[in-house]
């Protein structure tokens, strides 16, 4: 059947499965707009404030159900208030299909009214990219898309299409929705690290998002068991193991459990299971688990040897490694291994509690006490992200959504919105700061709109709680430009908006707050009064070990 | 730091040089000489790149390179297997077209006198790098009024069968 490239857009989403896009209009879409419009029964498009928010959302829904995001974004700036949630996306490897208008074909590169370049500018923050100059390639290039941002390690994918290209008529013949996954291959001698695994007498396993993305919990804790392995887990894979399971240490890293940290520090054998040895866990890539023979997991064989030189490494899908090593693996007991970590679980960071002011850590327990481990938790950047990271008692792999690599202040409300639209049946909870806060909160209005029942816990230390934490320990005490001196009325702005507002000093008044917000059907933001000094502990500083903790 | 050689064969799409390129900017690897021709399949383009770096540097850059969406196959080129060849340009001042000692030089490094318009002598030699650099530093005490370089064309020697 003859279509225009906007019906085809449309047609190849809806191909794909698509039923929910996040964006914004702009005279470079009007007519991906108008096909929209046509096929609005079968596709929702949510209208943010700004494409920013819309990219996060689109994250968000992506990472909150596994599926690949979807974004739209007119041409120039549209664009380019797209850049920062599409790096997001890349560095947390979260699948999102980005499409943008341009200008028609015969105005690229004159400088026409809002043109930019954004595959240019988008070259080192995707996956990959397309200009699609032709309206018979725009089918077969959308379906390559989503391909590659599903496959393998995920990804972002933008696709920029000129306007002439959304109006011109071609044929258009549907199909089946491209399959996305891993390759079967496994690059690596498996057989050989079950053995090392089999003999290692302190075996410690450090494991990553790529765990979560391969959908590999449960192997990993087939593993973890059957051969008795701590492990721990970072920022992007909270939730693969539950809460309170004997091998799991929790957090690793900066701000990781002492006994994680410990444990990594003198394993014999690390196991490294999709993750990437960043500097927010290799601190030190030379004594990082520097008696350990080190065995690295991974999908993407670039990630091998690239910070810390592996002395084993298989390159597969996670799970498909795991499921080939298991029969491998003996079942072990290591108790003396255990009794090390118990001593240094004894010396974990435990904050201070109190009756009359309200403590980050009461925050995280509080809500989820209430609000449930079932609950999707999202966070900001900052201190509070570390806070809901160490206290969460995290039990579901796609419940806690965090800008971990990029580490962008104003992810969460855009992520929050997108979550709870996937996954209409799960509570969103958003925790956030002041200061990244402030970066997108105009998100409100979106989740106003839609009446989107997002949550949000804002920790009010009214400083920018991790830079002024740094100037602290790090600067001498001198808090340039850390302390804002910002004087919003919360509860105003967030009735302003239409949608509800608590303000909280005392835990007391934040428990009630919850409870009253978890049986409102609407957006609420609760602020929570928190002391400017209150610190994320323990620390081991950029480039130190796990000597140089600080615990208070 | 040691000279590495790489061959990529690409698809040839608008783009894919700049996103090469940006890679190698954007990771902090050196781009010594960067050479691209079309192949017999019209769709298919050959990059040879020469860089420096010790071998992990080295692995990194084929590695993050390689997993370039269209990136169709990578290899580096040793050249003990390999012919790395480079084409060198040398134009001499008119005061030199009779000068017996470079004109043996040219004849002893394999090169050739392409051009003496009004006078001035344009040299050209086809070799390996190390030959080019040993030919350019002999002739640099001659009146050299300009010179280019290219970059090297890199193929591997024998029956080598690409699967693209």
């Amino acid at each position: 059947m003859k279509l225009n490239g906007s019906e085809i857009l449309v047609n190849v989403l809806m191909e794909q499965g698509v039923d929910t896009v996040f964006g914004y209009p702009g005279g470079a879409v009007l007519n991906i707009y108008d096909a929209l419009y046509k096929y609005s029964d079968k596709i929702t498009h949510y209208m943010t404030a700004h494409e920013q928010g819309a990219a996060h959302a689109a994250d968000g829904y992506a990472r909150a159900t596994g599926k690949t995001g979807v974004v739209i974004a007119t041409s120039g700036p549209g664009a380019t208030n797209l850049v920062t949630g599409i790096a997001t996306a890349y560095m947390d490897s979260v699948p999102m299909v980005a499409i943008t208008g341009n200008v028609s074909t015969p105005l690229i590169g004159c400088d026409s009214f809002q043109e930019v370049y954004i595959a240019g500018i988008t070259l080192p923050i995707t996956k990959h990219n397309f200009v699609v100059r032709d309206v018979n390639e725009l089918a077969d290039t959308i379906r390559r898309a989503f391909e590659i941002a599903g496959s393998g390690r995920p990804g972002p994918v933008l696709i920029d299409i000129p306007k002439d290209v959304t109006a011109d008529i071609a044929e258009y013949e549907p199909r089946e929705a491209v399959t996305v996954g891993v390759t079967d291959e496994i690059k690596g001698d498996v057989a050989e690290v079950a053995e090392l695994i089999n003999r290692s007498e302190r075996p410690f396993i450090y494991f990553g998002g790529g765990v979560r993305i391969s959908e590999a919990g449960d192997q990993l804790r087939e593993l973890i068991e059957k051969a008795d392995i701590p492990a721990a887990h970072t920022l992007m894979a909270a939730g693969v193991l539950g809460y309170g399971e004997r091998n799991n240490l929790g957090l690793i890293g900066m701000h990781g459990n002492y006994s994680a940290n410990c444990a990594t520090s003198r394993s014999d054998v690390l196991i490294a299971i999709g993750t990437r040895f960043s500097d927010r866990v290799a601190l030190n890539t030379e004594k990082f688990a520097q008696h350990a023979r080190i065995v690295h997991i991974d999908i993407d064989p670039s990630e091998i040897n690239k910070n810390v030189t592996a002395d084993y490494s298989i390159v597969g899908d996670i799970k498909n490694v795991l499921l080939k090593m298991l029969p491998m693996i003996k079942d072990k007991k290591h108790e003396s291994w255990h009794e090390s970590i118990d001593e240094w679980k004894a010396k974990d960071h435990k904050p201070a509690d109190s009756d009359t002011r309200i403590k980050p850590h009461f925050i995280v327990e509080k809500t989820c006490e209430l609000a449930g481990t079932d609950a999707i938790y999202v966070t900001d950047v900052g201190q509070h992200q570390m806070w809901a990271a160490q206290y969460l008692h995290h039990t579901h792999p796609k419940n806690f959504l965090t800008s971990g690599g990029l580490g962008t202040m104003g992810y969460g409300y855009g992520a929050a919105i997108g979550a709870s639209i996937a996954r209409p049946d799960a509570r969103v909870i958003h925790f956030t700061g002041d200061g990244s806060f402030h970066m997108n909160l105009n998100e409100l209005c979106t989740a106003v709109s839609y009446n989107v029942p997002v949550i949000s816990i804002i920790f009010n230390n009214a400083v920018l709680g991790m830079v002024h934490q740094w100037q602290d320990t790090f600067y001498g005490k001198r808090f340039s430009s850390s302390e804002p001196n910002r004087v919003t009325n919360y509860k105003a702005v967030a009735e302003g908006f239409g949608g509800k507002g608590f303000r909280c000093e005392t835990p007391a008044q934040f428990e009630q707050a919850l409870k009253q917000a978890l049986v409102l059907d609407c957006p609420v933001w609760i602020e929570c009064v928190v002391d400017k000094d209150e610190k994320v502990f323990p620390m081991i500083p950029g480039g130190k070990t796990v000597k140089d903790t600080i615990f208070n | 730091m040691k000279k590495q050689c790489m061959v990529l064969f690409v698809e040839n799409n608008a783009g894919v040089l700049a996103r090469v390129a940006s890679l190698f900017v954007q990771r902090g690897f050196n781009i010594d000489s960067l050479t691209t021709s079309p192949t017999e399949n019209e769709k298919i383009s050959r990059l040879t790149i020469m860089t420096h770096g010790d071998e992990r540097t080295f692995s990194q850059i084929m590695k993050q390179t390689g997993k370039l969406v269209e990136t169709k196959l990578i290899f580096s080129v040793e050249p003990t297997f390999s012919l790395i060849h480079e084409v060198a340009l040398v134009k001499f001042s008119a005061e030199e077209k009779d000068n017996e000692q470079l004109i043996e030089l040219i004849g002893i490094y394999g090169a050739r006198i392409v051009d003496k318009t009004g006078g001035y002598l344009v040299a050209e030699l086809c070799d390996t790098p190390q030959r080019i650099d040993g030919f350019l530093e002999d002739v640099s005490r001659f009146k050299i009024i300009e010179s280019g370089r290219s970059g090297a064309i890199a193929m591997e020697r024998g029956g080598v069968d690409y699967e693209l």
